[in-house]
């Protein structure tokens, strides 16, 4: 088993995306650094949109993480509603 | 009456597919191969090009919407940082020297992938994979642009970033990095996906950009961290770009396997000896520290890039034979590089120093196996005779390695006390290197490594001064003459921390601004 | 191995003997002191007594090394490309078999660096 990792910048909206990454991955470590948050998982991750703007109170583009995105691994499958992190192997 | 239907909104995935797909056309009046001339010759096979997915599927509108919101945040924090002297809020002026380090060595280098990805990004005949290339071609276009704005409000203040251009293609440690880009982008376009947008992008740049910038924020520049972090936003989608063309050619045709296994190793290799600079920027430049390197080796190369070689695993990959050693030289080559760099801190563009004691308490904690034993009694030797007016400088210079061009400090991974040396004869003429990996790389293209533009050579050929520059004249400097062609101004950017210009503008300048002076 | 290219290649060879006029490289490192961090390059002509070497080139380059005085030259021993290698002090590189960019290393025996770390 690997773990695959995504990492944000600290700020407001990271905020209540991690919460929701936290809700979503009971698994999931969530790791505050200087001005990062690392959350490593193992196997796989997911983000949900549903999840996202329940926290933020608005409508939210999974697309948005891009902005505070720092890093990731793991591979990507992304729809809609959801963004998910796995290793096949 | 027609009823007004509204549009039913398209789902990611087949927006994705509609503005990536049947763009382009089987052209007839000139063949493919013409139109395409080098996306064969290094023997991949490509069987059907719209097998090829970006796993983020971000088409160009997207794309221009999100940088546009990454560019308004970044310059923002720029400006307050700016606006507000946040230069003098850093930890200490030396960690000023490892920006230095970082923006004259790595900012030419996003330049480079620009141009890099730009040339990809037209020669693969697949629309998908060359929009996704030519998206990061801009990115990486943008990553040079705001480090250089960085760079220029650091130089209104600190020595050593005048002429980081003119620099980048003279000075000797300079040549690293250089040679490492100047290597990839002179492959084909698929050694190149795999040298930069999986080896570097994918196993290595978390290295570079994620404990280093937090280290950068961590000493209170966030001008650093926001170039840093707004440049690795794009690189997880970089990542992806690689990791997606490692798996598309090996999904494409079996007989892959062995050349994309041959650029894996080597580029890895060639990557983890470049970042030996990065790691020693961690150990020992940044005043107060996030990690070791070997702890963010650990993290970032043996826990996360062996989850990636595990998966690639069933492609049949195997992990880089290289990484045996790295792994090993992980307690070692900052020690190393560091004390190379303060021996040779005359003909650098930036300050050097020994750490102090609790630095070195520091260090002794993080690499228990080997900083005492090997490294603190040099250190300290060092510093000893620093206090006592006998700082040394050597002025003979260094043996150099034909592949990494890095000078021959690196030691026998099984014997920390011996130089690792390495030679290969081609064609009647002798060859040098660090390491049987940089030696292996040789000796696999030679042609192309004979003609590498060694420092040291070029200095001893005497193409390293000014073109009015008499060497045979009476009482020649050879060394003043070197750093007057580098452009480096001798007692202001170069030699100790300790009574540099630098050092003493900070202290005044903090002085200034807790009093009314 | 052949470069893999679009077409035919060759590489110019940039460090070939011609072109460091009349000179030579010549790399030297002092096993077991890597205070001195690495082996160093040198460019001497080849009409140049090894003797010389030692006596004026190396003092500048290793002499600040708090060992360099204690160095007994009856005791050293050379070493070519990592073979064990017999020099004669009062014949000129070219006599000594000595090439364009060919490596030595001496060893000190009993001399093993600051507080023996072989720094």
């Amino acid at each position: 088993m690997s773990n695959v990792f995504i990492a944000f910048q600290t700020n407001e909206e990271t905020r209540s995306i991690i919460e929701a990454i936290a809700d979503d991955n009971p698994n999931a470590i969530i790791n505050e650094q200087p001005a990062m948050v690392k959350i490593d998982a193992p196997d796989s991750l997911t983000i949900k949109r549903a999840s996202i703007e329940e926290k933020m109170g608005r409508d939210f583009d999974l697309q948005e993480l891009h902005v505070h995105l720092i890093t990731l691994s793991g591979h990507i499958d992304e729809t809609d509603d959801e963004f998910n992190l796995s290793w096949l192997n | 009456m027609d009823m007004k239907v509204a549009a039913k909104k398209l789902g990611l995935k087949e927006r994705y597919a509609a503005m990536t797909r049947g763009l382009d056309w089987e052209t007839t009046y000139q063949p493919m191969d013409t139109v395409y001339p080098y996306d064969k010759f290094e023997g991949i096979k490509i069987h059907d090009w719209d097998k090829w997915e970006d796993p983020f599927r971000l088409t160009m509108d997207a794309y221009w919407k999100y940088q546009a919101e990454k560019e308004r945040k970044l310059y923002a924090i720029l400006d307050a940082f700016n606006q507000n002297n946040g230069h003098l809020g850093v930890t200490d002026a030396r960690y000023i020297n490892a920006l230095k380090l970082f923006l004259t060595a790595v900012t030419p280098l996003e330049y480079m992938a620009h141009r890099g990805f730009a040339h990809v990004g037209r020669q693969l005949r697949g629309a998908g994979a060359r929009v996704a290339c030519q998206m990061q071609a801009l990115d990486e276009l943008r990553h040079a642009q705001t480090q250089i704005h960085s760079l220029s409000n650091y130089n209104k203040h600190y020595n050593g970033f005048h002429d980081w251009r003119h620099m980048h293609d003279r000075i000797w440690y300079l040549s690293v990095p250089k040679s490492f880009f100047d290597d990839a982008v002179t492959a084909g376009p698929f050694e190149y996906m795999v040298a930069i947008g999986f080896s570097f992008e994918y196993v290595l740049t978390n290295l570079l950009f994620v404990p280093f910038i937090s280290g950068a924020a961590y000493n209170g520049d966030m001008g650093a961290m926001a170039f840093g972090f707004s440049a690795q936003s794009d690189e997880a989608r970089h990542m992806t770009l690689g990791l997606e063309m490692i798996k598309f050619m090996l999904e494409q045709d079996p007989a892959n396997l062995p050349i994309v296994q041959g650029w894996i190793d080597k580029w890895t290799w060639r990557g983890v000896r470049m970042l030996t600079i990065v790691g020693m920027m961690m150990d020992y430049m940044l005043p107060k520290r996030v990690m070791s390197w070997k702890e963010a080796w650990e993290i970032y190369f043996e826990e996360s890039g062996g989850a990636l070689f595990k998966d690639l695993a069933r492609y049949g990959i195997t992990i880089p034979k290289c990484v045996a050693q790295a792994t090993i030289e992980k307690e070692h080559i900052t020690h190393q590089a560091w004390t190379t760099f303060y021996q040779y801190g005359a003909a650098a563009a930036f300050n050097t120093w020994i750490p102090e004691k609790e630095e070195l308490d520091w260090l002794s904690e993080k690499y228990p196996n080997t900083f005492d034993k090997y490294y603190r009694p040099r250190l300290e030797y060092l510093g000893e005779q620093a206090k006592q007016g006998k700082r040394f400088y050597s002025t003979t210079l260094p043996m150099l390695c034909q592949c990494c061009q890095i000078p021959m400090f690196f030691t026998e991974p099984d014997d920390p006390t011996k130089i690792c040396y390495r030679e290969s004869d081609h064609n009647g003429e002798k060859y040098h290197f660090c390491s049987d990996h940089c030696k292996e790389i040789f000796d696999h293209e030679p042609e192309k490594y004979v003609q590498a533009w060694m420092p040291v050579h070029q200095i001893y050929q005497g193409n390293c001064f000014k073109p009015d520059v008499d060497p045979t004249a009476e009482g020649f400097d050879p060394l003043a003459a070197v750093l007057d062609w580098y452009n480096i101004q001798f007692g202001r950017d170069n030699l100790d921390f300790e009574g540099s210009e630098d050092q003493k503008n900070f202290d005044t300048w903090r002085q200034t601004a807790k009093s009314n002076g | 191995m052949a470069v893999v290219a679009v077409q035919a290649y060759t590489g110019e060879v940039r460090d070939r003997v011609e072109n460091f006029h009349g000179n030579q490289l010549l790399y030297i490192g002092w096993e077991d002191h890597l205070m001195i961090a690495s082996p160093l390059a040198f460019l001497f002509p080849p009409t140049m007594r090894f003797g010389d070497v030692l006596e004026k080139a190396l003092p500048n380059a290793f002499g600040v090394h708090p060992e360099w005085e204690k160095i007994d030259w009856n005791q050293a021993q050379w070493f070519k490309s990592g073979q064990a290698w017999t020099p004669n002090f009062n014949q000129t590189l070219a006599e000594n078999g000595l090439k364009h960019k060919d490596v030595l290393r001496f060893r000190t025996p009993g001399l093993t660096g600051i507080k023996g770390t072989c720094s």
